[in-house]
Order: C-alpha cells, then sequence, then structure tokens
C-alpha cells in the first residue's frame, strides 16, 4: 500500500505541526486551512473558463449569514456555518442570472460589481449588517469532546483542527465532483465551448453549476472564519483580499487540483512567516509584488509546471484540453 | 434649488475631468495593448506624490511640478510595457497579475517613502469665482477642467490627425493587420502606454492640492474608471469622456441629496445594468474579450 503512506505522513505532519508553532503562527495556520477551501473552491469556477471577482465576496455571504442566523434567531453555530454556505449559494444562484449573460473580461469587471454592490449594502444598513463596523462578538464554536481529544475553541490549534477537518472533506467532495462526468463536462465546457453546445450541453447551465457550488464551499469557508475571529466587517471581505486569492490561484496553476493549494499555501508562508521572520515588515507588499511579477514572468505555469516536472513520465492531469488550448 | 444645482453641476464638471483623464488612458492601453491595467490608480497615486515631493517640499512652481509629474508617471508607463505587458503580450491573465504585483510595488513605495499619514499641499490658489451666495467655482478646480480640455483635445489631435496617432488607431482595432503594415507593435504599445500612465499621472498631479493624497488613493480611482470604461464601451474613447460626465453628474447628485456609499452603489448597478443589457459594453465588441 504505498500509495497511503503519503497520506498519512501529511495527516501526521498536520496532527503534530501546530504543536511546534509560536500562538500567531497557529493562528496562520486556521487562516490557512480556510483560505485553501477558498482557493480550490475558486478553482472548481475557473474550470468552466470564467474568473469572477465576486469570491471573496460570496464567502463574505457565508460569513454574514451564519453570524446573523446565530444573533438573531439562536440557531446552533455548526448548523449555521451550513445554512452559511448554502445562503451563498442562493446568492451566486441568483447573480448568475445576470452574470453569465457576460463572458471574459465582461464577466470579470460584471462580478466585480456584483459582489462590490453587496458589500457596499452592508456598509450602508445598519440593520442588520452592522455597517461600516460590521457584526461584534459572533458566538464561537462550541466546546465538545470526542473522547481522545477536547476541543477547546478558545485555542487556535483546536480551531485549527476542527476547520481542517472540514476542509478536507469539503476538498474531497470537490475533487469528486471534478472527477465525475459533471466535472469533466465543465473541463469541456471551457475548452471547446462550441463542440460541447453542437453536442447538447446546456454550456450556461453548466457555467451556473459551477458557480453555484464554488458559492457553496466559499460561504461555508467564510462561515468557518467568522465564528473563528468573532468579528467582520465589510473590509474583511474587500477586493484586496480577492487580489490575494486570485494571485495564489494563478502563481500556484490552475490546471491541476492541487495547483491553486500550492499557490496558497507557498505565498502564505513567504508572505506571513519569512518575511515577516527576515524582518521586512513594511517592505512587505514590496517584496511580495516583485515575487508575483517574477513568478508570473519566469513561470507562467504556476508552481504546479513545477512539480510535473520533477515527476517524469506521469501526464499533466488535463493532456486532452492543454492540446486544445 | 436652483442654486443647489448650479453649484452641483459645477462639483461633478470637475469631477467628471480628472475622471475622464484617468479612464481615457485605462480605455487606450487596454485598447493597443488587451490588458487590463489594475495598477491604474496607482499611476494617478504616483502623479499626486510628485506634485507632494516637487511643490509641497521643495517648492517649485505648481505647473513644473505637474510637468515632471506627468513626464516620470509617463517613464513609470514605459518601464511597465518593457518589463511587464510586452513578456506576457500572449497572456492577459498574467498582464493582470503582473498589473497587481506592480500596484503593490508603487504603494510600498509610497508608504516607505512618505509615510501612510495624509499629506498636506499648500493650496495653488485660494480665489473663488463667486456667480451668487451659493454658487462658487474655486479657481483650482477651474484649472482642473480647463487642464482636461486642453489635454483630451489635444489627445484627440494626436490621434485622428497624426501618423502616430493612425498606426495606434490601426493597432488597437487589429493588431495582426496593422503589422503586415509595417507598423511596429512594440513602438505604438511604448506610445500607448506612455500616454496613457501620463494622463493618469497628470489628473493625479493636477487634484493633489484638492483630495487627500494618501498611499491608498487609488483604490476608489481605479473603481470609478472601471465603471466609466464599462459604462462607455471598451475601446471607445469618446465613449469614455462620455461616461465620465455621465458618472460624475449622477455620481455628484446622489451624494448631495443622499450619501456617498448610496452613490458608489447607484453608480456600480449602473454598470451592471449596462452589461446586462448589452453584454460587451455599449459600445465594445466581443472578440477583444
Amino acid at each position: 500500500m504505498p500509495k497511503v503512506v503519503p497520506w498519512f505522513a501529511l495527516l501526521a505532519a498536520l496532527i503534530f505541526l501546530p504543536h511546534v508553532l509560536s500562538f500567531s503562527q497557529q493562528e496562520i495556520l486556521v487562516y490557512l486551512a480556510i483560505n485553501v477551501l477558498i482557493v480550490t473552491s475558486y478553482r472548481l469556477l475557473t474550470l468552466t473558463g470564467e474568473w469572477s471577482l465576486a469570491h471573496v465576496v460570496i464567502m463574505g455571504v457565508g460569513a454574514y449569514a451564519s453570524a446573523l442566523l446565530t444573533k438573531m434567531f439562536s440557531v446552533p453555530v455548526p448548523v449555521s456555518i451550513l445554512l452559511g454556505g448554502v445562503i451563498a449559494a442562493l446568492v451566486a444562484l441568483v447573480l448568475s442570472v445576470p452574470l453569465f449573460r457576460m463572458k471574459g473580461f465582461y464577466f470579470l469587471i460584471g462580478s466585480f460589481a456584483a459582489g462590490e454592490i453587496i458589500r457596499l449594502l452592508w456598509k450602508r444598513f445598519r440593520e442588520p449588517f452592522g455597517g461600516p463596523k460590521g457584526i461584534k462578538g459572533i458566538d464561537p464554536m462550541p466546546d465538545f469532546s470526542i473522547g481522545i481529544y477536547d476541543f477547546d475553541f478558545f485555542e487556535p490549534i483546536s480551531y485549527f483542527y476542527f476547520a481542517a477537518i472540514v476542509v478536507a472533506v469539503c476538498l474531497l467532495i470537490l475533487w469528486r465532483i471534478e472527477k465525475s462526468p459533471v466535472g469533466l463536462t465543465f473541463h469541456a465546457v471551457h475548452w471547446q465551448d462550441k463542440l460541447a453546445q453542437a453536442a447538447g450541453v446546456n454550456v450556461r447551465a453548466y457555467r451556473t453549476l459551477a458557480f453555484t457550488i464554488a458559492s457553496g464551499f466559499a460561504g461555508l469557508g467564510g462561515a468557518l472564519l467568522a465564528h473563528y475571529v468573532g468579528t467582520i466587517n465589510p473590509n474583511s471581505f474587500d477586493v484586496e483580499v480577492m487580489v490575494f486569492v486570485l494571485t495564489w490561484a494563478i502563481v500556484g496553476g490552475t490546471a491541476t487540483f492541487y495547483g491553486p493549494i500550492l499557490g496558497c499555501v507557498t505565498l502564505t508562508i513567504l508572505n506571513e512567516v519569512v518575511l515577516r521572520e527576515m524582518g521586512f515588515e513594511q517592505a512587505r507588499p514590496l517584496i511580495y509584488g516583485l515575487i508575483l511579477i517574477l513568478s508570473i514572468l519566469f513561470m507562467p505555469k504556476g508552481l504546479e509546471s513545477l512539480v510535473q516536472k520533477l515527476k517524469p513520465g506521469r501526464k499533466s492531469a488535463v493532456p486532452v484540453e492543454r492540446a486544445a488550448e | 434649488m436652483l442654486e443647489i444645482l448650479a453649484q452641483t453641476g459645477f462639483n461633478a464638471l470637475y469631477a467628471a475631468s480628472y475622471i475622464s483623464l484617468v479612464a481615457v488612458g485605462l480605455v487606450l492601453i487596454f485598447g493597443v495593448m488587451g490588458v487590463v491595467n489594475f495598477a491604474h490608480g496607482e499611476l494617478f497615486m504616483a502623479g499626486a506624490y510628485a506634485v507632494v515631493a516637487l511643490y509641497a517640499d521643495l517648492h517649485m512652481p505648481f505647473l513644473v511640478a505637474v510637468g515632471i509629474g506627468l513626464a516620470f508617471v509617463g517613464l513609470l508607463g514605459l518601464l511597465m510595457e518593457r518589463a511587464l505587458f510586452r513578456p506576457l503580450r500572449d497572456n492577459p491573465l498574467g498582464g493582470l497579475v503582473a498589473s497587481i504585483g506592480f500596484l503593490m510595488i508603487l504603494q510600498s513605495l509610497a508608504v516607505m517613502g512618505f509615510g501612510v499619514r495624509m499629506e498636506h499641499i499648500p493650496p495653488v490658489t485660494q480665489d473663488v469665482i463667486a456667480f451668487s451666495e451659493k454658487v462658487r467655482l474655486p479657481v483650482a478646480r477651474l484649472y482642473v477642467i480647463i487642464a482636461a480640455v486642453v489635454l483630451l483635445s489635444a489627445l484627440w489631435f494626436f490621434l485622428k490627425r497624426t501618423r502616430f496617432g493612425w498606426a495606434l488607431r490601426a493597432s488597437a482595432q487589429d493588431p495582426e493587420a496593422a503589422a503586415l503594415q509595417g507598423i511596429s507593435i512594440n513602438q505604438t504599445a511604448r506610445i500607448a502606454m506612455f500616454i496613457g500612465a501620463g494622463l493618469a499621472g497628470v489628473a493625479g498631479a493636477l487634484t493633489a492640492p484638492l483630495v487627500s493624497v494618501n498611499p491608498f488613493m487609488g483604490h476608489s480611482v481605479i473603481i470609478t474608471a472601471f465603471i466609466v470604461i464599462i459604462v462607455g464601451g471598451v475601446g471607445s474613447l469618446e465613449g469614455a469622456i462620455i461616461a465620465s460626465v455621465a458618472y460624475a453628474f449622477i455620481h455628484t447628485v446622489v451624494t448631495t441629496f443622499w450619501d456617498g456609499v448610496l452613490a458608489d452603489i447607484v453608480g456600480l448597478m449602473l454598470m451592471l445594468i449596462v452589461l446586462i443589457v448589452r453584454p460587451t459594453g455599449l459600445m465594445g465588441s466581443a472578440d477583444r474579450a
């Protein structure tokens, strides 16, 4: 069973890693787990060929929905996190009606406008969204015990384990979706949309489906974040955060499932850990910007292309589609 | 009521002036290079900081500072063309990421050079043309309006009446056919980037004494510019100018009678409606998307 060995190694590393980190690094690890879900769900949406700038706002929809459900209707936290994902998916479904009239650059800008409108509505309406100051004192996850481990959500380690389990389940679902006939159709819609249409595929319906599923998982991620940090405001989900998600996906590469995850983990560690430790506090955005430029100039196919070079003999994950490019 | 409307009209005309300078530059770059320059708002910011350094700190005459600001930001544009957009010509998403990287570098340099505090810039002139008690046009704002009209007319003349202008418009329409006619793609890209960036820089420099200058001021500028170029039709310079004026009036009216956030929402709604009705922008075509 050599195939399972690396997975057990990863599992062991994820369990032991937080214990050797400082408190602030443990917090970064929690964000990292959530961001992996955000960027992976974002990739599902880009599979159909459209790049959205609304993904982080949709994540915020999940966060706001879950926070408000617990505050106003006393919904228990784990249920509200799930409902946050559902509501985000529904909002995305509504948004997709006008947005999927557009393609390419116009979709990019249109999705940005739709996202900004939602964000500004949070800012404008104090009831129930709390205006510019947002929502404070969001209920934390209730502590619980599973016998061998006590989840005490005051500790980042516990929340990291909880978030990592949720994220792992979500990644598994996303992986299954991509490998299913539906997922293959997403690829077809991207690379051969005229052909797919001619073969009787409802291209727009599949784009909508990808957008809705991706948004549901983003909403779930947002809800996970909300109940960890305890306070959210419109600026937590602004275009700057979106830019980070976009760059993780592009620097990592979106041809494979692991590309965006690789990009997210690498850039986060570089930005939050390495540059901080080296004492570049003020120049951090400058160096991050330089890294972005250099990686896009010299590694246009993303970090994943390096991994593929290291493993000769293994074919690229989407060889047929690549040829059609 | 009439007085408030007249005053709002002046405010809107001033806003339209600098918005159209920024938007026209963005359209020019998108048209010729096919790349969405996310760093355009930061080029505006760089122009404003040129005035902070030269006029406020070194006490040069204002117009000299603005002129140097234009040239400096134009050179930044040339740098972007050579270092980023030329190697990434067949990779529009790559160009987008590279411009985001450049944006972060410019912002970070401004923070390191000047700090995050708002800059105080002495006013160029305190004069006010008073039409009545409530209708007043500060001369400093009038200067911005005049400068925009002069610069945009000069650009129009350059594009429609000179050989370089012809070449530029030809490469915007069809780069391959233009190249076959012996038009150098690199040459036109350089000119477009210099003019596009320079216009953003001069807009920032001219308005610097009138707005709050800080390293993050480019953010709202780029959002406004995007709205304007979508409503006006991507690739249409005239459309960008008309849309700038329309947007500035609507935004100013909503801000005056309600509030600024609502005005932003209305502006974005307007853009979304245009995109829903015409999914490729008002005068845009689908094939450059």
